[in-house]
């Protein structure tokens, strides 16, 4: 009875072979395309174990288009989202969450409209309203309409709403003002979120693509995703060797941080998802 | 900075320090959000503006040319095809891929990395790395099938198998994202549960189907959500696998509406296919509201 219960559900051997298949065929591109990125062309597709190892493809892209400029703009238009997110959302989620006043579910509402009209849909409009503005191709532009985060307002509303109003009236009674209790009560004790709520904006805002693509024209303002679009597109049909290597380039501070940080990239995903 | 409020000072004074509070992301949001949206409806109805000239009133004018667009056409239903096999399939594999990952699997660790990698990669790597793997004669896939006697397949080039290629760089990437929600919901279920089932003897079958998925209920509803709006929003790969060719056969709705405003320039028309995209989102966004949120419990 007692082994029977220790193997209850136990996944069989068959379980064990079909999941290592799929995550075989899984990682199967992508091994693919780091073989061919970190050897000579002549053996970008044809496997030989003697084969050598080159950084020579990444040095070569590198040079072949200003992937350094794409990075600082890239590094520079995620840096700049988070933190004005993160600060409207906290002073906005603070209002949600602790003040009573008329037209608070009204004010909520008009938030929440964001979490189903993305601005990723909303192209056209947002592309006129920056002409209008003068800031086509900037990156002030890319970053814009995603400024006033529904989703984080939403987040961190639901954990202001979970601290105990004891802590915020002992800190008044201690004569702080509202946004020094905000700094000092709230902001702590929403660390976990804040740091969920980092990762999945800056997977989002290095990956996003559409309305970067639309709304830059040149070296100045694009960032990584639309560079490398740009720079595999007009080599069509060349030089794999090069593309793969700046290809996987582009997604390696992602990749190695996700590798180191597994766990907290799992767990932030999956808070910032379940709301 | 404001001076401080204490804790029942006036009504007034708190609201205006509310507001204030709320004033800067309002603000974006009317401007980035509502204003786009309804100026989009407001221009559905309007032509194109030409050089100087504003554009005129023209009623349905927009929504006639959409509704005897054959393109349009396609797209939706190349869309529907494309939703109707990436939901099913990335959420039917994430599950399967969670119950593995849930148990005492060998190599944990390395399966979960592997399923859950290419959640953190951009969209347009990763099409550059599959449009490498579906090359004709270099490609991977076309050296497996090479090496089976099979006869080369140009998958990407041809309108037969182009929505389906494409289709499937989209569940590879969302499978594993949704992995996650079922591992969470699957490792905060009761252990007693499993004990008691182990108990009765229960058939793993049995218990999964009579245990764990209705009380994955909630975590299936949320990512079928997503799923879906996820269906009418990636659209990234389409720039660096096909362009929505050969011949439409891979277009979807995003792509069109890009297409027809920012290479043909038709701002017009543009917005009549945004108020179509707007309408569908939030026609699930309601969905979700009105007839799902009851049963997902916020944890």
């Amino acid at each position: 009875m007692s082994a029977q219960r220790l193997a209850y559900n136990e996944p069989t051997l068959l379980d064990t072979l079909a999941a290592w298949l799929l995550a075989l065929l899984w990682i199967l591109p992508l091994a693919y395309a780091v073989w061919t990125a970190f050897h000579p062309a002549e053996f970008s597709t044809r496997f030989a174990l003697a084969a050598p190892l080159t950084l020579d493809n990444f040095r070569r892209a590198w040079e072949a288009a200003p992937f350094a400029r794409y990075f600082l703009n890239t590094t520079l238009l995620v840096a700049m989202v988070l933190v004005v997110q993160l600060v409207l959302g906290t002073l906005a989620a603070y209002a949600f969450a602790r003040y009573r006043f008329k037209g608070r579910g009204v004010a909520f509402a008009l938030v929440l409209v964001q979490l189903m009209i993305m601005p990723d849909i909303l192209l056209v409009e947002n592309y006129k309203t920056m002409a209008k503005l003068g800031l086509v191709d900037t990156l002030l532009a890319i970053g814009l309409p995603y400024f006033a985060s529904a989703f984080a307002i939403f987040l961190l509303r639901q954990t202001f709403m979970g601290i105990p109003k004891e802590l915020d009236e002992a800190a008044r009674v201690e004569g702080a003002s509202a946004l020094q209790t905000l700094w000092r009560v709230y902001v702590p004790l929403a660390r976990p979120v804040y740091t969920a709520f980092a990762l999945v904006s800056v997977s989002f805002h290095w990956n996003n693509f559409l309305w970067p693509l639309i709304i830059t024209n040149s070296v100045n303002a694009r960032p990584l995703t639309v560079g490398l679009q740009v720079f595999s597109s007009v080599d069509q049909g060349v030089d794999w060797s090069v593309i793969t290597a700046a290809t996987l380039m582009t997604s390696a501070p992602l990749l190695i941080a996700f590798l180191l940080f597994q766990r907290q990239f799992v767990q932030s995903f999956m808070r910032a998802g379940i709301k | 900075m404001r001076q401080g409020t204490t804790a029942g000072s006036s009504t007034a004074r708190e609201a205006a320090h509310a507001w204030l509070l709320l004033l800067p992301a309002l603000v974006l949001l009317v401007a980035f959000t509502h204003w786009p949206a309804v100026s989009t409806l407001v221009d559905s109805f309007y032509s194109t503006p030409k050089g100087s000239r504003a554009g005129v009133w023209v009623g349905l004018e927009n929504y006639q040319v959409m509704v005897g667009d054959p393109v349009f056409w396609k797209a939706v239903r190349n869309n529907l095809w494309f939703a109707g096999a990436t939901i099913p399939m990335s959420i039917a594999l994430a599950l399967v891929m969670a119950l593995w990952v849930n148990e005492r699997i060998a190599g944990r660790a390395f399966l979960r990395m592997a399923y859950f990698t290419p959640t953190v990669l951009p969209m347009i790597a990763v099409a550059n790395i599959w449009l490498f793997f579906y090359t004709p004669q270099y490609g991977l896939l076309e050296q497996i099938t090479g090496a089976l006697g099979l006869p080369s397949h140009n998958w990407l080039g041809s309108p037969a198998t182009a929505l389906g290629a494409v289709t499937l760089v989209a569940i590879w990437k969302e499978a594993g994202f949704f992995m996650i929600f079922y591992l969470a919901a699957l490792q905060s279920l009761n252990p007693s549960l499993r004990e008691a089932a182990a108990i009765e003897g229960a058939s793993r079958w049995y218990f999964f189907r009579r245990v764990q998925w209705p009380l994955l209920m909630p975590t299936t509803l949320f990512v079928l959500v997503n799923a879906f709006i996820n269906a009418f929003r990636m659209v990234d790969h389409l720039f660096v696998l096909t362009r929505g060719g050969p011949d439409n056969a891979s277009i979807l709705l995003l792509y069109h509406l890009y297409e027809v405003g920012f290479s043909f320039w038709d701002t017009a028309y543009a917005s009549a296919i945004t108020v179509v995209l707007v309408v569908v989102l939030a026609g699930i966004a309601l969905f979700q509201f009105f007839v799902l949120d009851r049963k997902v419990h916020y944890k």
